[in-house]
């Protein structure tokens, strides 16, 4: 008689055990249902956000120099293609409002030549390319910190790579004295080559005029001092210890 | 308790296999490198050119891995002509249409410029025989290490008119020699530009004869393969990948390669051994 009164008594507590385990499951699968996709928008929306904000401190970082309109405006000598002869550099007279300071000078006008020219068959250097630094030394050794775009968007060529160099050269010579010659890095680093054929162990001339010896008396080129490659090892850039390797 | 002892037993055996893996390999590594330091000659080693020697420490002088004519140079006379297809490896070069590359269309270039300048009775060693890519100081060792020969580095370019080809020499180098008479390796150019600039001038004829739009002289650019090279040195750049089929590449072929060695055959009088006799170049 004992164990048949038991039974009753066992019977609803088993029943409302399985009903709050099936009841909180039910609420788990339904609070899942509900803020699975609330978790994973608010993820969505915080990585949009720390992207935007990467992407920010990028363009504020590599944002050209801008120009200063109460600067004089002057007629700033940039060298592209030549319409006439793609394989020659020919000097295209703009006017800017130039900086006196001879590194917001330079990058000014070595953005206005990465811009490139109106027509884009003319342009020297690739359009994707950005200058990330310069500097220039006591010694007028003007140091352009390129990014990689530079070297890995630029025509590879012998003819492609050395009109790049020597139009920037040729344009610093042009419109900064102060500079006297170049030396390019790709992303802070010291490159081999631009892009496999043209020297970036050593610096370019730009303004190499009274003073300065010659640099081969054998071998002058008939096309213009800007842009030769000097050695790593002239007195003056083993001076700074830039161009050693 | 026995698959403890099956255990411990091949965990012997095992570890014997290891050690005697790493002895063959110690024993294979030092005899390798034994070989190598015997296989290491200077690149100075030449009489008449100590010019072309490296300073120590540059740790890059190789010996030749081409086949090595030098023995068979006549004193004096210009016999070798150490041949470079560019890039190769990993390193396409410039890259054109109809997956057109650099590295491959030098070497096929190479095999008819070797051809033709074995016609003009010219020894040729090559910097690279397959798709490698050999660095650039390991291309200019080849050179260095060849008596009485030039160096010709073949390249197309990814721009420029098609169906032309210009020369160059390396861009002005400062005077390099220091007081005992070496000149640094990153410099080894620097005595040769007035003969690299001959050479180059006599090719670029040759090859603005028979391409029209060429220049009609040997343009400078600061190349970094030439930099590095000590003797008579020159890169011949074709126009271009980008060309609408290959066959006009392929058809470029034969007479740039014509070009190049009767421009190297006419340059023979022009060559000096620098440094032989006071003769500087």
């Amino acid at each position: 008689m004992i164990q048949p009164m038991a039974e009753p008594a066992l019977e609803p507590a088993k029943e409302r055990w399985k009903f709050w385990v099936t009841a909180l499951l039910v609420f788990a699968v339904v609070g899942a249902a509900i803020f699975v996709p609330i978790l994973r928008k608010r993820m969505k929306r915080a990585q949009r956000l720390q992207q935007q904000s990467e992407e920010q401190a990028r363009r504020e970082l590599i944002q050209p120099v801008p120009m200063n309109p109460s600067d004089p405006r002057v007629k700033a000598k940039l060298f592209w293609l030549s319409d006439a002869d793609n394989s020659v550099l020919a000097p295209v007279m703009v006017e800017l409002p130039l900086s006196s300071d001879p590194v917001l000078r330079s990058k000014q006008v070595l953005n206005t030549l990465l811009a490139g020219p109106v027509d884009v068959e003319l342009r020297t250097l690739p359009p994707d390319a950005v200058l990330l630094a310069l500097y220039i030394l006591s010694d007028g050794t003007a140091i352009a910190d390129f990014s990689e775009a530079l070297a890995t968007s630029i025509p590879s060529g012998i003819a492609s790579e050395q009109l790049a160099v020597d139009s920037m050269a040729r344009t610093l010579e042009a419109n900064v004295p102060q500079v006297k010659r170049l030396k390019i890095l790709i992303h802070g680093q010291e490159a081999e080559t631009l892009a496999g054929h043209v020297d970036l162990t050593g610096t370019f001339a730009v303004n190499l005029d009274a003073g300065q010896a010659p640099a081969n008396p054998v071998a002058a080129p008939a096309a213009g001092k800007a842009g030769a490659l000097l050695t790593p090892l002239t007195p003056v850039s083993s001076t700074v210890k830039l161009t050693q390797r | 308790m026995l698959l403890d002892v099956g255990n411990s037993q091949r965990l012997k055996s095992v570890a014997l296999c290891g050690l005697t893996i790493l002895i063959v390999a110690g024993v294979g590594i030092a005899l390798a490198s034994q070989a190598t330091s015997q296989t290491q000659p200077p690149a100075a080693a030449g009489t008449s050119s100590s010019a072309s020697s490296a300073p120590a420490g540059q740790g890059t002088t190789r010996g030749p891995t081409g086949s090595a004519p030098s023995t068979q140079a006549v004193q004096g006379g210009l016999n070798v002509v150490v041949l470079d297809p560019a890039h190769g490896g990993t390193d396409l070069g410039a890259r054109g249409t109809g997956g057109i590359q650099e590295s491959e269309i030098t070497m096929e270039f190479a095999a008819e410029v070797r051809r033709a300048l074995e016609q003009q009775g010219f020894q040729v060693v090559q910097t690279r025989q397959g798709n490698e890519n050999p660095s650039f100081d390991d291309r200019s060792a080849i050179a260095n290490a060849q008596r009485n020969a030039v160096f010709i580095t073949l390249h197309i370019a990814s721009t420029g008119l098609p169906g032309t080809v210009r020369v160059y020499v390396n861009s002005d180098l400062p005077a390099a020699a220091s007081a005992n008479g070496f000149i640094p390796w990153d410099r080894a150019q620097a005595p040769y530009l007035g003969l690299s600039r001959k050479l180059g001038n006599q090719v670029q004829g040759m090859l603005t004869q028979r391409f029209k739009g060429s220049p009609d002289a040997a343009e400078t650019a600061a190349i970094r393969q030439l930099r590095t090279t000590a003797a008579p040195a020159i890169a011949v750049e074709v126009s271009s990948v980008v060309v609408n089929d290959r066959a006009d590449l392929d058809h470029m072929a034969p007479a740039v390669a014509d070009a190049i060695a009767r421009g190297a055959a006419a340059f023979r009088p022009l060559y000096i051994i620098p440094g032989a006799g006071g003769a500087a170049p």
